[in-house]
Parts: C-alpha cells; structure tokens; sequence
C-alpha cells in the first residue's frame, strides 16, 4: 500500500525563522498603515493603505503559499486572476465616473 | 513491493486543483469590493463616518492574530517536511486556537454593534439613511463570509490535524496539509484588503 508520487518535484523546505521574519514585517506593515491613516492625508491615505495591502498580499502568496518556490505557471495564474479583478474594477469605476 | 497494491498519487495536481478552488474565492471577494467600491464612490460622506465607528483597535488585533495563525501554519508545513510530527501537530493546534480568537473577537465586535441597534434590516439603521444601511449591509455580509470561511478553515485545520495524528499525513505525504493552509492563507488574505477597506480609509 506504499503510494506512489507521480512526479519527482524536490521538496523545498523553508526554514522556520523565514516565517518568523515575514510575520515580523507583516505586523510592522500593519502597523505602519493603522499610523498613517490615523493622520489626515485626503485622497492619499486610500492608495497607501492599499499599497500596503498589496505589498503584505505579495509577502503572503510568495513566502506563506510557497508561490516563490512553486512551478512558474502558478504565479503567472495568480497574476492573471489579479489582473481580471483589476479590470473588472477599473472597468466599472470608469463607468460611473463618466457615466 | 510485488504483493502490495500501489496507490498511485499526484500532488502536483491536487495543489493545482486547490489554487483553481482559491480562484473562484478571489473572484467571489472581488465581486464585493467592486460593490464596496462603487457604493463608497456614490456615498463617500456616510462611509467615511461610519467606517469611524468600527473599532480600530479590534480590527488591528484580529490583522495580527490572522497573520500569525497564517505563519503557524506555514511553519507546521516545514515541521512535516522534517518529520517532526509533534511539532506540525502542536503549530496546527496553536493555528485553531488564534483561529478561534479572531471569532472570538468578532463575536464581541457584532455585539457591540447589535446592541446598538445597528444591523441589516434594523429600523434605527434604516433612519440613519442609504449611505449607513449600505456600508453596515456591506460590512456585515463581507465579514460575516470571511467569518464563515474561517469556520470552514477551521474545520478543515481540525481534520487534518485528526489525519496527522493518525498517520494519514506524513512527512512524505502531506499535500492535504499544504491544501488546507493554502486555504487559510487565502482567508488570510482576503482579511488584508478587508481590514484597510472598513476599518483604515475613514
């Protein structure tokens, strides 16, 4: 009954204090953007916590979700799926801005 | 090995079907925050104060709760790949417990809102006007879903755990384990939009 793996990938074992540093940086992010939008900033406060988020989201599919050690199509199917929502939203804001 | 029947298995596919899986979630959550975005763009007044009444220091907790819990059990993935079942085990039992918190925290947080009469369909909401009955209809369905995939993530953390535990999963057959993180990775993710979108851009 001894399965047998189809593919012969190697195994990347990422050590445990990579984690722990990415935690450390995902938290000071979290941090950083609570401080920033708590001072008044106008329209800039919205595009620095979303860059934020989109930094902390990359940090998270390439470390936590393996993407940087995984087969290339993975990511390149991440990014596609990010580049569809982000027309559908650019899309749709574009109509009601000049609706 | 001649008298023993192979059961053949392939992780490479089984992850690749998980990523399609997380991909119809990004795009369900997607389908929200172009709702989000286009009702905060025909609103932007009552947005910006009701985003003022959510509870900043709640929200930051949960952020940092959620994100440990991602690298826990990220961390219990190495654990397996080095055959240290005690400990992959003990890192998925610490992810349950911040999973748990995070409800927790959440459980208080509607609360506090329910007592103050606000909730979809409350009549002393609907007196504040569209903009509030929006932006709380829009906050309790968006985080009440990632609420429900926590639930599920959870459950999920639970069976793999009984399966590690049982020498289902093992450090040369642990793809199950690697799915269910992807998974909680994802809620993970999904909250780091959420937590800006209501909580942060006031």
């Amino acid at each position: 009954m001894t399965p047998v793996k189809m593919e012969d990938e190697k195994t990347h074992i990422i050590p445990y204090r990579t984690f722990l540093y990415v935690l450390a940086l995902l938290i000071t992010l979290t941090l950083t953007s609570v401080a920033i939008t708590q001072l008044y900033l106008g329209a800039l406060t919205v595009t620095i916590a979303l860059v934020i988020a989109v930094v902390k989201s990359s940090f998270v599919l390439r470390i936590f979700m393996h993407l940087k050690f995984e087969n290339k199509i993975f990511s390149i199917a991440v990014i596609a799926v990010v580049c569809i929502l982000s027309l559908v939203i650019l899309i749709t804001l574009l109509d009601y801005l000049y609706r | 090995m001649s008298a023993t029947t192979e059961t053949h298995r392939d992780d490479l596919a089984s992850k690749t079907g998980m990523w399609l899986f997380l991909f119809t979630e990004m795009l369900l959550f997607g389908g929200l925050f172009v709702v989000y975005s286009v009702y905060r763009y025909r609103n932007p007044v009552a947005f910006h104060l009701a985003a003022h009444e959510l509870s900043v220091f709640i929200g930051t907790a949960n952020t940092i709760i959620l994100l440990t819990s991602s690298s826990t059990i990220a961390m219990s993935i190495t654990a397996i790949q080095k055959n240290n079942k005690k400990l992959a085990l003990f890192l998925l039992g610490i992810t349950v417990l911040l999973g748990l918190a995070f409800l927790v925290n959440k459980y208080f947080e509607w609360g506090e809102h329910i007592r103050e009469h606000i909730y979809p369909g409350s009549p002393v909401l609907a007196l504040r006007g569209n903009g509030d009955v929006l932006f709380y209809g829009l906050y309790f369905f968006m985080t009440g879903l990632h609420a429900l995939h926590i639930i599920i993530g959870l459950i999920f953390i639970g069976f793999v755990s009984v399966k590690l535990f049982r020498d289902k999963i093992s450090y040369d057959n642990y793809s199950l384990l690697e799915n269910s993180g992807l998974y909680w990775h994802l809620v993970d993710l999904i909250w780091i939009f959420l937590f800006p979108l209501f909580y942060l851009i006031t």
